[in-house]
Order: C-alpha cells, then sequence, then structure tokens
C-alpha cells in the first residue's frame, strides 16, 4: 500500500493543512458515509461571495484526508462559483495523482465542497 | 523495524533457509530418477513428510505437498466435493473462512453445489447447534478453519468432527494459521482433511500441503506425471519441500518456548493498548484465541491512516479496512461479528512472531496512543468527545 501514494499525498496526510472545525462557520458541508468507509465534513467561511476561510474534518483513508486537505487550499480565496468549478481530477492533479481506486475519495471532496456551498447559499439572505 | 504481521506471513528461520540451499545449488535431481543422484532429493523429499507428519500425528501417506495453503484448501474442497459428487453436493462451510476456502466454494455454487456458509457469534464462534440443523444427507463435506488469520478464534474442531462423522460427512478444516502454532493431533480431533501453508511458521514460501486421512479419495486439481500417489502431480518443489519439513520439525521442537515467549508480550499489548487508548474493541474470542493475535478497533478511524503511520515509526502491522483491501468493503470477517461498517473500518491486526521483543511491544504501545489521537481529532465523528 505505502507506496501508491506520491510524496505529496502522504504529506497531506501527515501534516494536514486547515484540519479542524472552524469556528462560527457560515456553513458546513457533509457529505460520504460510513458504509463505504469516507465520511468529510467541509466548513466554510463567505464575505462578499468569497470564500475567506475553510477548513475540513475527515474519516476515511490517507487519500480522503489529504484530499479533503488540499481541497481547503484550492477554495481559500476563490469566488463561491469560482470554487464550484474546482473538479476531482483537479483535486487529485494538485496531490500528483491518486490511484485509481482513490479516484472516489476525490470526488468526496468536490462533492463537500459543493454541499457547504448548498448549505451556504440556503441560507444566506438574497441580497438581489 | 518492527514486523506484527505474523498471520501475513513470516520472516524464514535462519535454520530452515541454511537446510534448503543445498536443494537450489547442488543436489538438483529430479526426486523421481532412477540414478543415484536422484537418491539425495527422493530421501530429503520423504523426510520432511515424515516431519511434517509427526507435527500433525498422520501417517506419511497421508501428507500431500502443494505449492501453498490456497492450493491445500482448493484440492481439498474441489477434490472432495468432485470425488463425492454422486453422493452428494451439498458442502457447508462459514462465513469467516479465508477467501481461499470462500471463493473455491463459490466456484462450486456455479457448478451445481449447494453451499450453506454458517453465521458466528460475536466471538466468531461457529454456531453447532446451526451446524446441525444445516447438515443434511447429500451433504458430502464440511469446510471450518481451525484458527481464523484476522482474530485468531479456534474453533471447537473436535466438537464439530463429531457431530460431521454423525451425519456421515467429512471434516476439512484450514488450520493455515494454526499449524506450527499450536498443537493439532489430527487423529484426536477427528480431521479428515487439513490445509497447512510454510510460510506461516517460519518456513518458505511456495510451498504448503493438504492432510487427507487414509481411504479418503480425492479428485486432483493437477493431472500429470502422477507425483505425491497421483493427487497432486508436479515435479517436487525440493527445496521449498525441505524447509517445509524442518520448520515443522522445528515447530515441533518450540512451539511451547515459542508461546511462553509470545504470549506474555500480546497480553501486555493488549492490555496496554486497552488503557491508554479509549474506546477501542478487541475482536475475537477473550480465551479461545491465537495466543499470537490482536484484533481490534479503533472507534472513530480508518484502518489504512493507521497503518501508514504505523509505518512511518517503522511498524509493521495489517487491518481489515476497505481500502487496505482495495474493495469498499471492511472485512468479512469483521461484518460476520456483527460490526457495523464504521467500526470495522477502523480494525488494526497485530500478530506476533517469535523474533519479538518486549522492547519492540513497549515502542508500540508508546506510539500507537499517539497515533489514534491525532486520526480522532481529524474524525468528524470523534467531535465534542
Amino acid at each position: 500500500m505505502a507506496d501508491i501514494y506520491t510524496d505529496k499525498v502522504y504529506d497531506y496526510f501527515r501534516n494536514p493543512r486547515n484540519m479542524g472545525e472552524l469556528k462560527d462557520p457560515d456553513a458546513i458541508g457533509k457529505v460520504g458515509n460510513t458504509k463505504c468507509g469516507d465520511v468529510m465534513w467541509v466548513y466554510i467561511k463567505v464575505k462578499d461571495d468569497v470564500i475567506t476561510d475553510c477548513t475540513f474534518k475527515t474519516f476515511g483513508c490517507v487519500a480522503a484526508i489529504a484530499t479533503s486537505s488540499i481541497l481547503t487550499e484550492l477554495v481559500k480565496g476563490k469566488k463561491l462559483d469560482d470554487a464550484l468549478k474546482v473538479s476531482n481530477k483537479e483535486v487529485a492533479g494538485a496531490l500528483g495523482g491518486l490511484p485509481q481506486i482513490k479516484m472516489h475519495c476525490s470526488l468526496l471532496a468536490e462533492e463537500g465542497l459543493r454541499s457547504a456551498v448548498e448549505d451556504y447559499r440556503s441560507k444566506a439572505p438574497k441580497t438581489a | 523495524m518492527i514486523y506484527l504481521d505474523h498471520n501475513a506471513t513470516s520472516p524464514l528461520d535462519r535454520r530452515v533457509y541454511e537446510k534448503m540451499i543445498p536443494y537450489l545449488t547442488d543436489i538438483y535431481s529430479n526426486p523421481s530418477s532412477i540414478y543415484r543422484f536422484a537418491q539425495g532429493a527422493r530421501s530429503a523429499v520423504e523426510d520432511a513428510r515424515l516431519y511434517l507428519a509427526q507435527l500433525l500425528n498422520a501417517d506419511t501417506k497421508e501428507i500431500i505437498f502443494t505449492s501453498s495453503g490456497t492450493e491445500a484448501d482448493n484440492l481439498a474442497i474441489k477434490g472432495i466435493a468432485c470425488q463425492l459428487r454422486e453422493k452428494g453436493k451439498h458442502i457447508i462451510t462459514s462465513k469467516i473462512e479465508h477467501h481461499a476456502i470462500l471463493h473455491t466454494c463459490e466456484f462450486l455454487e456455479k457448478y451445481g453445489f449447494e453451499v450453506t456458509y454458517l453465521d458466528v457469534d460475536e466471538y466468531g464462534l461457529v454456531n453447532l447447534d446451526q451446524l446441525k440443523k444445516s447438515l443434511r444427507k447429500d451433504t458430502t463435506l464440511v469446510s471450518i478453519m481451525l484458527a481464523n488469520n484476522e482474530i485468531g478464534t479456534i474453533q471447537p474442531i473436535k466438537d464439530i468432527a463429531t457431530i460431521c462423522h454423525e451425519n456421515g460427512s467429512l471434516l476439512h478444516t484450514d488450520a493455515v494459521q494454526a499449524v506450527g502454532k499450536m498443537p493439532i493431533d489430527v487423529k484426536e480431533l477427528g480431521i479428515d482433511a487439513l490445509s497447512l501453508s510454510g510460510h506461516k511458521f517460519y518456513g518458505p514460501k511456495g510451498v504448503g500441503a493438504l492432510y487427507l486421512k487414509k481411504g479418503i479419495k480425492i479428485i486432483p486439481l493437477l493431472h500429470g506425471g502422477g507425483h505425491e500417489s497421483g493427487r497432486r502431480s508436479s515435479t517436487e518443489n525440493v527445496a521449498g519441500i525441505v524447509g517445509l519439513g524442518e520448520a515443522a520439525r522445528l515447530a515441533k521442537l518450540e512451539m511451547k518456548a515459542n508461546e511462553a515467549k509470545i504470549r506474555p508480550l500480546r497480553d501486555k499489548l493488549e492490555r496496554e493498548i486497552i488503557a491508554k487508548v479509549p474506546e477501542v474493541k478487541v475482536n475475537g474470542h477473550p480465551e479461545k484465541r491465537l495466543y499470537n493475535t490482536l484484533n481490534i478497533c479503533l472507534k472513530y478511524i480508518e484502518g489504512e491512516g493507521i497503518l501508514i503511520n504505523l509505518d512511518f515509526e517503522d511498524i509493521c502491522a495489517n487491518s481489515g479496512s476497505a481500502c487496505t483491501s482495495g474493495s469498499l468493503d471492511p472485512s468479512h470477517v469483521l461484518l460476520a461479528l456483527g460490526l457495523p461498517h464504521e467500526i470495522a473500518h477502523g480494525s488494526l491486526r497485530l500478530s506476533l512472531g517469535k523474533d519479538n521483543t518486549p522492547e519492540q511491544i513497549d515502542k508500540v504501545i508508546e506510539v500507537l496512543p499517539k497515533i489514534a489521537e491525532r486520526l480522532r481529532s481529524m474524525s468528524p465523528f470523534w467531535q465534542n468527545k
């Protein structure tokens, strides 16, 4: 198992960026299920339609934790619509690739963010 | 490196290795050849057969060398089921067998055999009442493992044999994890067929054996030159067989001493992990369990992360989590115990061997709580704990 991941995956697994609960988040995305072994929670703070902060908590394998972590970096500072364009392939690519059987983990990250944005938009007062 | 994955494979004992060398170099003859040069290889194979027979209290004629435990399982299940197909086409096994048994049974199901998969209780023990109720007139073969590779639970194989024989059914046992670790007397236990593998008890990989009780006929998997009394053709893997024999000889001599050394280490590991890590569940039977095996679930975290973190500390361990198997489901054994998926995903198997030291165990006890805490701090389920 150990040689199937890139150094970058190991780095993000061992030193996860933006890990933990966010204090007073504007929205939370909760995706995955325990049956297949991956659950991800994404916390976001939003100001003027821009993600100002993003953190995660993840129950899952090495790939699930690494993809969760790098996702938070990829979307921070992005406008919500631009953040939604971050694809699972981009997430995996940012880690130098994932083994085929672990690609579903990157999908989890993409879905996690979408879920957080949906949560935010369902709560945010319409200003237009 | 701290190696705690002996149920996956064990290191080759140096003494076994030394014994094998001549048969990889100078004594290269085919044991079946007629000239005097072949005598050395031939007698080495027969010596190995004797050592293995002595380990099991079997007759030398009852030992069939194979290439692995998996092949021995395949030979037993397919060979006996097909041999007795006129008598019946029903097989009974359990839900916690090794895949070498389960997938072989599934294969036979495709060819008209019926298979009953027995449940196990929370400790992994087969339900004997369910076995009795499942036996039918056409049940020719029952296959129940002696000791489970993941959780170490040891089945009441003698009672199982009695129940099978009362029904006129044969009993095969996959003893791959038990042979070399615990005393096994096939006569006393009433076992009709038993699979074993060399590399699980300090022998080489690529060699195993099937014990098959005298008088039981079997259809071979490999047809050819008629080796192993026509039951398994192939020019003998002489060096491998010699290694298996030597491993068996040493196991008979040293089994007790190994247990005396390993059991306290395993017990300490179990005790200390429970004391130092909250919310840990020990899997397998509290007493009827291999003395080298510790299988635990660390709730709220996933097994692969634990393994990789242990690997960073140079500790080799195993897990029944989905991510380590390449499938999405966690171990079928843990699920059969009734564990929910999310707990089964957090399993860790530490299996000890004769060369592990108290210092190594202390090191694991030192690092595992930190790993668990770190991974739990990332887990959404650990929130508010």
